[in-house]
Protein backbone atom coordinates (compact mmCIF):
# COMPACT_ATOMS: atom_id res chain seq x y z
CA UNK A 1 0.00 0.00 0.00
CA UNK A 2 1.31 3.47 -0.78
CA UNK A 3 3.08 5.24 2.32
CA UNK A 4 0.77 8.34 1.33
CA UNK A 5 -2.74 6.89 0.37
CA UNK A 6 -5.61 8.28 2.62
CA UNK A 7 -5.52 5.62 5.06
CA UNK A 8 -1.87 6.55 6.61
CA UNK A 9 -3.23 10.40 6.20
CA UNK A 10 -6.42 9.73 8.34
CA UNK A 11 -4.32 7.50 10.73
CA UNK A 12 -1.74 10.85 11.12
CA UNK A 13 -4.56 13.06 11.88
CA UNK A 14 -6.27 10.51 14.43
CA UNK A 15 -2.77 10.52 16.09
CA UNK A 16 -2.48 13.99 15.94
CA UNK A 17 -6.16 14.01 17.65
CA UNK A 18 -5.57 11.53 20.10
CA UNK A 19 -2.70 13.25 21.49
CA UNK A 20 -4.44 16.73 21.98
CA UNK A 21 -7.35 14.72 23.83
CA UNK A 22 -4.93 12.83 26.05
CA UNK A 23 -3.43 16.47 27.10
CA UNK A 24 -6.79 17.61 27.61
CA UNK A 25 -7.01 14.58 30.16
CA UNK A 26 -3.55 15.54 31.53
CA UNK A 27 -4.92 18.84 32.20
CA UNK A 28 -7.96 18.08 34.22
CA UNK A 29 -6.36 14.72 35.91
CA UNK A 30 -2.68 15.37 37.30
CA UNK A 31 -2.28 11.97 37.95
CA UNK A 32 -2.18 10.38 34.51
CA UNK A 33 0.84 9.09 32.79
CA UNK A 34 1.03 11.02 30.72
CA UNK A 35 4.68 10.06 28.77
CA UNK A 36 4.07 6.28 28.96
CA UNK A 37 0.77 7.21 27.33
CA UNK A 38 1.78 9.52 24.82
CA UNK A 39 4.29 6.74 23.29
CA UNK A 40 1.45 4.04 22.40
CA UNK A 41 -0.57 6.41 20.67
CA UNK A 42 0.32 5.25 17.01
CA UNK A 43 -0.42 1.71 18.40
CA UNK A 44 -3.86 2.06 19.64
CA UNK A 45 -4.58 4.42 16.54
CA UNK A 46 -3.26 1.99 13.85
CA UNK A 47 -4.70 -0.96 16.02
CA UNK A 48 -8.47 0.43 16.04
CA UNK A 49 -8.52 3.11 13.35
CA UNK A 50 -6.14 1.08 10.73
CA UNK A 51 -8.86 -1.88 12.04
CA UNK A 52 -6.22 -4.80 12.50
CA UNK A 53 -8.68 -5.15 15.45
CA UNK A 54 -11.94 -6.76 15.19
CA UNK A 55 -14.12 -4.65 17.65
CA UNK A 56 -17.97 -4.06 18.15
CA UNK A 57 -18.24 -1.05 20.38
CA UNK A 58 -22.03 -2.25 21.15
CA UNK A 59 -21.66 -5.25 21.96
CA UNK A 60 -18.54 -5.56 24.59
CA UNK A 61 -19.21 -9.24 24.79
CA UNK A 62 -19.20 -9.91 20.92
CA UNK A 63 -18.27 -13.17 20.20
CA UNK A 64 -15.75 -11.99 17.15
CA UNK A 65 -14.36 -9.66 18.69
CA UNK A 66 -10.41 -9.85 18.74
CA UNK A 67 -8.98 -9.25 22.66
CA UNK A 68 -7.28 -6.42 23.24
CA UNK A 69 -5.09 -6.73 26.70
CA UNK A 70 -3.68 -3.25 27.82
CA UNK A 71 -1.09 -4.95 30.40
CA UNK A 72 0.89 -1.10 30.68
CA UNK A 73 -2.41 0.13 32.87
CA UNK A 74 -0.69 3.36 33.27
CA UNK A 75 -0.05 4.10 29.54
CA UNK A 76 -3.67 3.77 28.15
CA UNK A 77 -4.67 7.31 28.87
CA UNK A 78 -4.43 7.86 25.07
CA UNK A 79 -6.93 5.12 24.92
CA UNK A 80 -9.73 7.05 26.74
CA UNK A 81 -10.43 9.60 23.39
CA UNK A 82 -10.49 6.52 21.10
CA UNK A 83 -12.89 4.69 22.81
CA UNK A 84 -14.97 7.77 23.27
CA UNK A 85 -14.83 8.20 19.34
CA UNK A 86 -15.70 4.51 18.65
CA UNK A 87 -18.54 4.65 20.18
CA UNK A 88 -17.93 2.79 24.03
CA UNK A 89 -18.57 6.31 26.50
CA UNK A 90 -19.99 9.38 25.58
CA UNK A 91 -17.16 12.32 24.70
CA UNK A 92 -18.18 14.19 27.66
CA UNK A 93 -16.84 11.53 29.78
CA UNK A 94 -13.54 12.44 28.65
CA UNK A 95 -13.53 16.14 30.60
CA UNK A 96 -14.71 14.05 34.05
CA UNK A 97 -11.58 11.73 34.31
CA UNK A 98 -10.85 10.72 37.74
CA UNK A 99 -13.10 12.95 38.87
CA UNK A 100 -16.21 11.70 41.37
CA UNK A 101 -18.52 9.49 39.70
CA UNK A 102 -16.78 9.40 36.53
CA UNK A 103 -15.94 5.33 35.90
CA UNK A 104 -13.01 6.65 33.97
CA UNK A 105 -9.67 6.11 36.55
CA UNK A 106 -6.35 7.92 36.14
CA UNK A 107 -5.08 4.16 36.04
CA UNK A 108 -7.87 2.54 33.86
CA UNK A 109 -9.86 -0.62 34.99
CA UNK A 110 -11.96 -3.16 33.09
CA UNK A 111 -15.36 -1.08 34.28
CA UNK A 112 -14.63 0.76 31.67
CA UNK A 113 -15.95 -0.12 28.23
CA UNK A 114 -13.41 -1.32 25.75
CA UNK A 115 -11.22 -3.11 28.21
CA UNK A 116 -11.27 -6.63 28.70
CA UNK A 117 -9.36 -6.76 32.32
CA UNK A 118 -7.80 -4.47 34.67
CA UNK A 119 -3.66 -4.30 34.57
CA UNK A 120 -2.60 -0.95 36.87
CA UNK A 121 -0.40 -4.03 38.16
CA UNK A 122 2.25 -4.50 35.92
CA UNK A 123 3.06 -7.72 34.76
CA UNK A 124 -0.49 -9.57 34.55
CA UNK A 125 -1.47 -8.97 30.89
CA UNK A 126 0.72 -11.55 29.21
CA UNK A 127 -0.08 -14.30 31.30
CA UNK A 128 -3.88 -13.61 31.29
CA UNK A 129 -3.60 -12.93 27.81
CA UNK A 130 -2.43 -16.58 27.03
CA UNK A 131 -5.12 -18.01 29.17
CA UNK A 132 -7.24 -16.57 26.67
CA UNK A 133 -5.18 -17.67 23.67
CA UNK A 134 -5.51 -21.10 24.59
CA UNK A 135 -9.55 -20.76 25.23
CA UNK A 136 -9.56 -19.52 22.14
CA UNK A 137 -7.89 -22.21 20.43
CA UNK A 138 -9.42 -25.15 22.39
CA UNK A 139 -12.79 -23.57 21.39
CA UNK A 140 -11.36 -23.57 17.46
CA UNK A 141 -11.98 -19.87 17.39
CA UNK A 142 -10.24 -17.42 15.10
CA UNK A 143 -9.86 -14.60 16.79
CA UNK A 144 -6.82 -12.75 17.67
CA UNK A 145 -5.64 -11.65 21.19
CA UNK A 146 -3.37 -8.44 21.26
CA UNK A 147 -1.51 -7.74 24.11
CA UNK A 148 0.19 -4.40 24.60
CA UNK A 149 3.52 -4.64 26.89
CA UNK A 150 5.55 -1.66 28.44
CA UNK A 151 9.26 -2.58 28.36
CA UNK A 152 9.41 -1.82 32.18
CA UNK A 153 7.26 -4.09 32.89
CA UNK A 154 9.80 -7.14 30.96
CA UNK A 155 11.61 -6.51 34.47
CA UNK A 156 8.30 -8.66 36.16
CA UNK A 157 8.85 -12.30 36.27
CA UNK A 158 5.85 -13.06 35.75
CA UNK A 159 6.35 -11.67 32.00
CA UNK A 160 9.04 -14.45 31.53
CA UNK A 161 6.43 -17.26 32.87
CA UNK A 162 4.20 -16.41 30.14
CA UNK A 163 6.74 -15.98 27.49
CA UNK A 164 7.65 -19.40 27.77
CA UNK A 165 4.49 -21.00 28.33
CA UNK A 166 3.19 -19.30 24.82
CA UNK A 167 6.33 -20.27 22.65
CA UNK A 168 5.80 -24.09 24.42
CA UNK A 169 2.04 -23.47 23.46
CA UNK A 170 2.54 -22.57 20.20
CA UNK A 171 0.11 -19.49 21.09
CA UNK A 172 -0.01 -18.53 17.55
CA UNK A 173 -3.06 -16.07 17.51
CA UNK A 174 -1.16 -14.10 20.12
CA UNK A 175 0.24 -10.98 19.16
CA UNK A 176 2.47 -8.75 21.91
CA UNK A 177 3.41 -5.72 20.84
CA UNK A 178 5.79 -3.77 23.15
CA UNK A 179 5.66 -0.39 23.76
CA UNK A 180 9.49 -0.13 23.53
CA UNK A 181 10.19 3.48 25.20
CA UNK A 182 13.22 2.28 27.16
CA UNK A 183 12.24 4.62 29.76
CA UNK A 184 10.50 2.91 33.25
CA UNK A 185 10.20 5.04 36.32
CA UNK A 186 13.12 6.18 37.68
CA UNK A 187 15.79 6.17 34.79
CA UNK A 188 16.38 4.46 31.54
CA UNK A 189 15.96 0.74 31.43
CA UNK A 190 19.25 0.21 30.05
CA UNK A 191 20.49 1.61 33.56
CA UNK A 192 18.61 -0.33 35.65
CA UNK A 193 18.65 -3.86 33.68
CA UNK A 194 19.72 -3.86 30.03
CA UNK A 195 17.04 -5.37 28.19
CA UNK A 196 18.47 -6.31 25.17
CA UNK A 197 18.85 -7.60 22.40
CA UNK A 198 15.04 -8.08 23.21
CA UNK A 199 14.55 -9.59 19.79
CA UNK A 200 16.59 -12.04 20.40
CA UNK A 201 15.59 -12.81 24.18
CA UNK A 202 12.02 -13.40 22.29
CA UNK A 203 13.31 -15.54 19.27
CA UNK A 204 15.05 -18.38 22.01
CA UNK A 205 11.64 -18.42 23.14
CA UNK A 206 10.57 -19.91 20.16
CA UNK A 207 8.43 -16.59 19.10
CA UNK A 208 8.48 -14.80 15.78
CA UNK A 209 9.91 -11.34 16.16
CA UNK A 210 9.58 -8.13 14.30
CA UNK A 211 10.77 -4.78 15.00
CA UNK A 212 9.19 -1.21 13.71
CA UNK A 213 9.20 2.04 14.45
CA UNK A 214 6.49 2.83 16.99
CA UNK A 215 5.45 6.45 15.39
CA UNK A 216 5.15 5.42 12.21
CA UNK A 217 1.53 4.18 11.61
CA UNK A 218 2.40 2.90 7.83
CA UNK A 219 5.04 0.96 9.04
CA UNK A 220 2.96 -0.10 12.20
CA UNK A 221 0.19 -0.87 10.04
CA UNK A 222 2.53 -3.19 7.86
CA UNK A 223 3.85 -5.09 10.42
CA UNK A 224 0.58 -5.45 12.28
CA UNK A 225 -0.94 -6.80 8.55
CA UNK A 226 2.00 -9.11 8.05
CA UNK A 227 1.97 -10.50 11.55
CA UNK A 228 -2.03 -11.12 11.56
CA UNK A 229 -1.93 -12.78 8.29
CA UNK A 230 1.32 -15.17 9.27
CA UNK A 231 0.87 -18.51 9.17
CA UNK A 232 3.60 -19.73 11.42
CA UNK A 233 2.39 -21.52 14.42
CA UNK A 234 4.54 -19.32 16.96
CA UNK A 235 3.59 -16.56 19.14
CA UNK A 236 4.61 -12.75 17.54
CA UNK A 237 5.94 -9.89 18.97
CA UNK A 238 6.27 -6.45 17.54
CA UNK A 239 8.81 -4.72 19.19
CA UNK A 240 7.90 -1.18 18.78
CA UNK A 241 10.60 1.79 19.04
CA UNK A 242 8.85 4.74 20.66
CA UNK A 243 9.67 7.99 22.53
CA UNK A 244 8.64 8.10 25.91
CA UNK A 245 6.30 11.56 26.31
CA UNK A 246 6.43 11.99 22.19
CA UNK A 247 5.32 15.05 20.96
CA UNK A 248 6.29 16.72 24.53
CA UNK A 249 9.90 18.01 23.80
CA UNK A 250 10.73 18.29 27.53
CA UNK A 251 9.52 14.98 28.60
CA UNK A 252 11.07 13.29 25.29
CA UNK A 253 14.25 13.79 27.10
CA UNK A 254 13.75 13.24 30.48
CA UNK A 255 14.68 9.69 32.12
CA UNK A 256 11.89 10.66 34.90
CA UNK A 257 9.35 11.54 32.65
CA UNK A 258 7.02 8.78 34.34
CA UNK A 259 6.95 10.79 37.02
CA UNK A 260 6.27 13.81 35.79
CA UNK A 261 2.83 15.72 34.81
CA UNK A 262 2.55 18.75 32.52
CA UNK A 263 1.09 21.81 34.20
CA UNK A 264 -2.30 23.27 33.01
CA UNK A 265 -0.42 26.45 31.19
CA UNK A 266 1.73 24.40 29.58
CA UNK A 267 -0.65 22.23 28.01
CA UNK A 268 -2.54 25.03 26.82
CA UNK A 269 0.65 26.21 25.26
CA UNK A 270 1.06 23.37 23.64
CA UNK A 271 -2.32 22.66 22.32
CA UNK A 272 -2.44 26.31 20.75
CA UNK A 273 0.87 25.17 19.37
CA UNK A 274 -0.63 21.48 17.63
CA UNK A 275 -3.30 23.80 16.21
CA UNK B 1 -18.28 -47.79 54.89
CA UNK B 2 -17.80 -44.71 57.74
CA UNK B 3 -14.06 -44.60 58.76
CA UNK B 4 -12.99 -44.67 55.47
CA UNK B 5 -9.25 -43.35 55.12
CA UNK B 6 -8.63 -41.27 51.87
CA UNK B 7 -7.11 -37.99 51.08
CA UNK B 8 -8.47 -35.16 49.66
CA UNK B 9 -7.04 -34.38 46.41
CA UNK B 10 -7.39 -37.76 45.41
CA UNK B 11 -11.01 -37.59 46.19
CA UNK B 12 -11.64 -34.17 44.66
CA UNK B 13 -9.66 -34.72 41.52
CA UNK B 14 -11.55 -37.99 40.99
CA UNK B 15 -14.98 -36.03 41.01
CA UNK B 16 -13.69 -33.72 38.51
CA UNK B 17 -12.21 -36.36 36.03
CA UNK B 18 -15.79 -38.25 35.96
CA UNK B 19 -17.11 -34.52 35.41
CA UNK B 20 -14.85 -33.44 32.47
CA UNK B 21 -15.81 -36.77 30.69
CA UNK B 22 -19.71 -35.02 30.55
CA UNK B 23 -18.43 -31.32 30.84
CA UNK B 24 -16.18 -30.36 27.97
CA UNK B 25 -15.96 -26.54 29.86
CA UNK B 26 -13.96 -28.19 32.73
CA UNK B 27 -10.09 -27.21 32.61
CA UNK B 28 -7.45 -28.79 34.73
CA UNK B 29 -4.11 -26.86 35.13
CA UNK B 30 -0.85 -27.21 37.82
CA UNK B 31 2.41 -26.06 38.72
CA UNK B 32 4.04 -29.21 38.33
CA UNK B 33 2.33 -30.97 41.51
CA UNK B 34 0.82 -34.46 40.65
CA UNK B 35 -1.07 -36.71 42.96
CA UNK B 36 -1.73 -40.77 41.79
CA UNK B 37 -5.50 -39.66 40.62
CA UNK B 38 -4.16 -36.98 38.35
CA UNK B 39 -2.25 -39.63 36.32
CA UNK B 40 -5.39 -40.65 34.96
CA UNK B 41 -6.69 -37.39 34.03
CA UNK B 42 -3.61 -35.70 32.17
CA UNK B 43 -3.52 -39.00 30.43
CA UNK B 44 -6.94 -38.91 29.28
CA UNK B 45 -7.36 -35.12 29.30
CA UNK B 46 -4.70 -34.02 27.16
CA UNK B 47 -6.17 -30.73 25.90
CA UNK B 48 -7.57 -29.73 28.86
CA UNK B 49 -4.64 -30.21 31.37
CA UNK B 50 -1.79 -28.09 31.15
CA UNK B 51 1.11 -28.07 33.84
CA UNK B 52 2.62 -24.64 33.69
CA UNK B 53 5.44 -25.83 35.46
CA UNK B 54 6.75 -24.44 38.62
CA UNK B 55 5.26 -21.28 37.86
CA UNK B 56 2.39 -20.12 39.99
CA UNK B 57 2.11 -16.83 39.04
CA UNK B 58 1.48 -18.29 35.56
CA UNK B 59 -0.55 -20.65 36.74
CA UNK B 60 -3.03 -18.31 38.01
CA UNK B 61 -2.67 -15.90 34.92
CA UNK B 62 -3.54 -18.46 32.86
CA UNK B 63 -6.37 -19.67 34.61
CA UNK B 64 -7.83 -16.20 34.57
CA UNK B 65 -7.84 -16.00 30.60
CA UNK B 66 -9.43 -19.62 30.56
CA UNK B 67 -12.46 -18.36 33.11
CA UNK B 68 -12.66 -14.95 31.44
CA UNK B 69 -13.53 -17.39 28.22
CA UNK B 70 -15.82 -19.63 29.93
CA UNK B 71 -14.10 -22.20 31.37
CA UNK B 72 -14.28 -23.48 34.55
CA UNK B 73 -10.23 -23.86 35.73
CA UNK B 74 -9.25 -26.28 39.03
CA UNK B 75 -5.65 -24.44 39.48
CA UNK B 76 -3.80 -26.94 41.06
CA UNK B 77 -0.49 -26.55 43.38
CA UNK B 78 0.89 -27.12 46.95
CA UNK B 79 -1.00 -24.80 49.28
CA UNK B 80 1.93 -22.33 50.59
CA UNK B 81 3.14 -21.48 47.17
CA UNK B 82 -0.24 -21.21 45.77
CA UNK B 83 -1.47 -18.71 47.75
CA UNK B 84 1.60 -16.63 49.02
CA UNK B 85 4.01 -16.49 45.70
CA UNK B 86 0.53 -15.79 43.51
CA UNK B 87 -1.16 -13.73 45.75
CA UNK B 88 -1.33 -10.41 43.71
CA UNK B 89 -2.42 -12.78 40.69
CA UNK B 90 -4.82 -14.15 43.12
CA UNK B 91 -6.03 -10.87 44.10
CA UNK B 92 -6.32 -8.43 41.20
CA UNK B 93 -6.71 -10.86 38.45
CA UNK B 94 -9.78 -13.45 40.31
CA UNK B 95 -10.53 -11.23 43.30
CA UNK B 96 -10.47 -8.00 41.72
CA UNK B 97 -12.32 -9.01 38.36
CA UNK B 98 -15.18 -11.36 39.97
CA UNK B 99 -16.74 -8.03 41.36
CA UNK B 100 -16.91 -7.20 37.96
CA UNK B 101 -17.47 -10.73 35.86
CA UNK B 102 -17.83 -13.91 36.04
CA UNK B 103 -14.39 -15.84 37.01
CA UNK B 104 -14.69 -19.44 37.89
CA UNK B 105 -11.17 -20.05 38.81
CA UNK B 106 -10.90 -23.47 41.74
CA UNK B 107 -7.63 -22.94 43.10
CA UNK B 108 -6.65 -26.06 45.04
CA UNK B 109 -3.79 -25.87 47.56
CA UNK B 110 -2.52 -29.20 49.29
CA UNK B 111 -0.76 -29.12 52.22
CA UNK B 112 -3.15 -27.03 55.08
CA UNK B 113 -1.43 -26.65 58.17
CA UNK B 114 1.41 -28.50 59.08
CA UNK B 115 0.30 -31.19 56.36
CA UNK B 116 4.03 -31.82 55.12
CA UNK B 117 5.08 -31.80 59.10
CA UNK B 118 8.95 -33.01 58.30
CA UNK B 119 9.25 -30.60 55.32
CA UNK B 120 9.49 -27.72 57.50
CA UNK B 121 8.25 -23.95 57.59
CA UNK B 122 8.60 -23.49 53.61
CA UNK B 123 6.09 -26.22 53.36
CA UNK B 124 3.96 -25.28 56.16
CA UNK B 125 1.27 -23.37 55.30
CA UNK B 126 -0.29 -21.20 58.20
CA UNK B 127 -1.12 -17.99 56.95
CA UNK B 128 -3.76 -18.67 54.46
CA UNK B 129 -6.72 -18.56 56.16
CA UNK B 130 -6.02 -14.69 57.30
CA UNK B 131 -5.09 -13.92 53.69
CA UNK B 132 -7.40 -15.57 51.60
CA UNK B 133 -10.26 -14.38 53.93
CA UNK B 134 -9.47 -10.81 53.27
CA UNK B 135 -9.92 -10.86 50.01
CA UNK B 136 -13.14 -9.80 48.65
CA UNK B 137 -15.29 -12.10 46.28
CA UNK B 138 -13.15 -14.95 47.21
CA UNK B 139 -14.75 -18.15 48.94
CA UNK B 140 -12.82 -20.07 50.95
CA UNK B 141 -13.27 -24.09 51.98
CA UNK B 142 -11.06 -25.91 54.30
CA UNK B 143 -13.14 -29.47 54.41
CA UNK B 144 -12.62 -32.13 57.97
CA UNK B 145 -12.86 -34.79 55.88
CA UNK B 146 -13.03 -36.25 52.01
CA UNK B 147 -16.51 -36.85 52.10
CA UNK B 148 -16.90 -33.03 52.28
CA UNK B 149 -14.40 -32.31 49.83
CA UNK B 150 -16.42 -34.49 47.52
CA UNK B 151 -19.41 -32.23 48.06
CA UNK B 152 -17.45 -29.41 47.07
CA UNK B 153 -16.95 -30.71 43.39
CA UNK B 154 -20.60 -29.77 42.08
CA UNK B 155 -20.74 -27.10 44.43
CA UNK B 156 -17.53 -25.42 42.60
CA UNK B 157 -18.74 -25.93 39.03
CA UNK B 158 -22.18 -24.48 40.48
CA UNK B 159 -20.92 -21.74 42.06
CA UNK B 160 -18.96 -19.22 39.53
CA UNK B 161 -16.73 -17.37 41.46
CA UNK B 162 -13.10 -17.90 42.18
CA UNK B 163 -12.53 -20.00 44.86
CA UNK B 164 -9.77 -21.33 47.64
CA UNK B 165 -9.59 -25.46 48.80
CA UNK B 166 -7.32 -25.60 51.80
CA UNK B 167 -6.73 -29.47 51.37
CA UNK B 168 -5.09 -31.49 54.01
CA UNK B 169 -2.26 -33.36 52.34
CA UNK B 170 -2.66 -36.18 54.65
CA UNK B 171 -5.00 -39.15 54.50
CA UNK B 172 -7.67 -38.82 56.63
CA UNK B 173 -10.50 -40.39 58.44
CA UNK B 174 -13.94 -39.69 57.41
CA UNK B 175 -16.03 -37.83 59.80
CA UNK B 176 -19.45 -36.97 57.72
CA UNK B 177 -21.87 -40.26 56.21
CA UNK B 178 -23.15 -37.17 54.36
CA UNK B 179 -24.54 -33.47 54.72
CA UNK B 180 -27.56 -32.37 53.14
CA UNK B 181 -26.82 -29.45 50.53
CA UNK B 182 -28.77 -26.87 53.12
CA UNK B 183 -26.27 -27.94 56.03
CA UNK B 184 -23.08 -27.51 53.28
CA UNK B 185 -24.27 -23.86 52.64
CA UNK B 186 -24.24 -23.04 56.29
CA UNK B 187 -20.57 -23.61 56.01
CA UNK B 188 -20.47 -25.41 59.44
CA UNK B 189 -21.55 -28.65 61.42
CA UNK B 190 -22.16 -29.20 65.10
CA UNK B 191 -21.17 -32.51 64.56
CA UNK B 192 -21.28 -32.87 68.65
CA UNK B 193 -23.79 -31.36 71.26
CA UNK B 194 -22.08 -30.50 74.32
CA UNK B 195 -22.73 -28.06 77.30
CA UNK B 196 -21.44 -24.98 78.34
CA UNK B 197 -17.83 -25.86 76.30
CA UNK B 198 -17.69 -25.88 72.43
CA UNK B 199 -14.53 -26.52 70.48
CA UNK B 200 -14.60 -24.37 66.98
CA UNK B 201 -12.08 -26.40 64.53
CA UNK B 202 -11.39 -26.36 60.88
CA UNK B 203 -9.69 -28.65 58.85
CA UNK B 204 -7.29 -31.56 60.32
CA UNK B 205 -7.98 -29.79 63.76
CA UNK B 206 -11.67 -30.76 63.62
CA UNK B 207 -10.10 -34.47 64.09
CA UNK B 208 -8.36 -33.64 67.09
CA UNK B 209 -11.44 -31.88 68.60
CA UNK B 210 -13.65 -34.89 68.16
CA UNK B 211 -11.14 -37.26 70.16
CA UNK B 212 -10.41 -34.44 72.60
CA UNK B 213 -14.58 -34.24 73.22
CA UNK B 214 -14.53 -38.13 73.38
CA UNK B 215 -11.71 -38.16 76.06
CA UNK B 216 -13.17 -35.55 78.49
CA UNK B 217 -16.52 -36.93 78.24
CA UNK B 218 -15.55 -39.89 80.20
CA UNK B 219 -14.99 -37.54 82.87
CA UNK B 220 -18.43 -36.41 82.18
CA UNK B 221 -17.72 -33.21 81.01
CA UNK B 222 -19.66 -32.67 77.46
CA UNK B 223 -18.16 -30.27 75.39
CA UNK B 224 -19.52 -29.20 71.94
CA UNK B 225 -17.59 -29.83 68.57
CA UNK B 226 -18.01 -27.42 65.80
CA UNK B 227 -16.49 -28.73 62.30
CA UNK B 228 -16.44 -24.66 60.25
CA UNK B 229 -15.55 -26.03 57.10
CA UNK B 230 -16.99 -22.82 54.77
CA UNK B 231 -14.62 -19.69 56.40
CA UNK B 232 -15.99 -17.72 53.57
CA UNK B 233 -18.80 -17.34 53.01
CA UNK B 234 -20.20 -18.65 56.13
CA UNK B 235 -24.10 -18.17 57.58
CA UNK B 236 -23.25 -16.37 60.46
CA UNK B 237 -26.60 -16.08 61.66
CA UNK B 238 -26.95 -18.95 62.28
CA UNK B 239 -23.83 -19.71 63.90
CA UNK B 240 -24.24 -17.79 66.09
CA UNK B 241 -27.35 -18.99 67.11
CA UNK B 242 -25.06 -22.06 67.80
CA UNK B 243 -22.37 -20.67 69.32
CA UNK B 244 -24.90 -18.75 71.43
CA UNK B 245 -26.24 -21.76 73.20
CA UNK B 246 -22.51 -21.98 74.85
CA UNK B 247 -20.87 -20.07 77.42
CA UNK B 248 -17.09 -20.80 75.95
CA UNK B 249 -15.82 -21.03 72.93
CA UNK B 250 -12.32 -22.41 72.08
CA UNK B 251 -10.96 -22.01 68.30
CA UNK B 252 -8.72 -24.78 67.17
CA UNK B 253 -6.47 -24.06 63.92
CA UNK B 254 -3.68 -25.29 62.08
CA UNK B 255 -2.69 -21.63 61.37
CA UNK B 256 -1.48 -18.66 63.23
CA UNK B 257 -3.79 -17.09 65.55
CA UNK B 258 -4.45 -13.33 66.61
CA UNK B 259 -4.46 -12.23 62.94
CA UNK B 260 -7.31 -12.78 60.39
CA UNK B 261 -8.01 -16.65 61.11
CA UNK B 262 -10.56 -18.80 62.34
CA UNK B 263 -9.92 -17.20 65.65
CA UNK B 264 -10.44 -13.97 64.18
CA UNK B 265 -13.42 -15.19 62.94
CA UNK B 266 -15.22 -16.58 65.34
CA UNK B 267 -14.28 -13.16 67.38
CA UNK B 268 -16.12 -10.56 64.96
CA UNK B 269 -19.06 -12.99 65.20
CA UNK B 270 -19.24 -12.75 68.72
CA UNK B 271 -18.66 -9.18 68.55
CA UNK B 272 -21.42 -8.53 66.12
CA UNK B 273 -23.57 -10.61 67.24
CA UNK B 274 -23.41 -9.36 70.72
CA UNK B 275 -23.15 -12.99 71.40
CA UNK B 276 -22.38 -13.64 75.46
CA UNK B 277 -19.14 -15.77 74.32
CA UNK B 278 -15.94 -16.12 76.00
CA UNK B 279 -13.33 -17.22 73.58
CA UNK B 280 -10.02 -18.77 73.79
CA UNK B 281 -8.07 -19.02 70.33
CA UNK B 282 -5.51 -21.88 70.27
CA UNK B 283 -3.35 -22.74 67.03
CA UNK B 284 0.15 -20.89 66.47
CA UNK B 285 1.73 -18.34 68.19
CA UNK B 286 3.88 -15.65 66.09
CA UNK B 287 6.56 -17.60 64.92
CA UNK B 288 7.39 -20.19 62.29
CA UNK B 289 8.08 -23.47 63.31
CA UNK B 290 11.42 -25.22 62.50
CA UNK B 291 11.04 -28.29 65.15
CA UNK B 292 11.58 -32.04 63.26
CA UNK B 293 9.26 -34.50 63.87
CA UNK B 294 5.62 -35.91 63.46
CA UNK B 295 2.84 -33.37 62.79
CA UNK B 296 1.67 -34.97 66.71
CA UNK B 297 4.87 -33.90 67.77
CA UNK B 298 4.93 -30.30 66.82
CA UNK B 299 1.22 -30.01 67.98
CA UNK B 300 3.00 -30.83 71.58
CA UNK B 301 5.95 -28.45 71.57
CA UNK B 302 3.36 -25.53 70.10
CA UNK B 303 0.07 -26.47 72.64
CA UNK B 304 -1.98 -27.58 70.41
CA UNK B 305 -1.59 -31.06 71.41
CA UNK B 306 -4.79 -32.98 73.15
CA UNK B 307 -3.68 -32.55 76.24
CA UNK B 308 -3.34 -28.45 75.99
CA UNK B 309 -7.02 -28.38 74.90
CA UNK B 310 -8.09 -30.39 77.77
CA UNK B 311 -6.40 -28.22 80.24
CA UNK B 312 -7.99 -25.46 78.68
CA UNK B 313 -11.41 -27.17 78.79
CA UNK B 314 -10.70 -28.11 82.66
CA UNK B 315 -9.86 -24.41 83.74
CA UNK B 316 -13.53 -23.48 82.60
CA UNK B 317 -15.56 -26.35 84.17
Amino acid sequence: MNPNSDLFEYLKQKASWVRKETLKIHKIAQETRIASSLSAVEIFVTLYYGKIINFKPTDLRWENRDRLIISKGHGAISFYPMLADLGYFDKEELGRVGQEGSFLGCIPDCIIPGFETTNGALGHGLGVACGISLALKRKGRGEKVFVILGDGELFEGSIWEAVMFAGEHRLDNLIVIIDHNKVCMLDYCRNVIDLGPLDDKFRVFRWKVETVDGHDVYALYNALVMLRGDKEDKPRVLIAHTIKGKGIPRLETDPLSHVKSLKAEEIDAILAELK
Amino acid sequence: MKNEIRTMRDVFIEGIYNRMHKDSTLFFISADFGSPKLDMLREEFKDRFINVGIAEQNLINISTGLALEGFTVYAYAIAPFLTMRAYEQIRVNLSLHAQLKEVNVNLIGVGAGLSYDVSGPTHHCLEDITIMRSLPNMTLFSPSDWKLTEKFVDYSIRMKKPKYLRLDGKPLPQIYDSIEDSEFQNGFKELVKGEKICLVSTGYMSHKALRVANLVNEHQIRVGVIDLFMLKPLNEELFSESISLYDYVITLEEAFINKGGLDSLVASVIDRKNAKVRLKRMGFEDAYVFDMGSREHLHKLNHLDEKSIIKNIEEWT
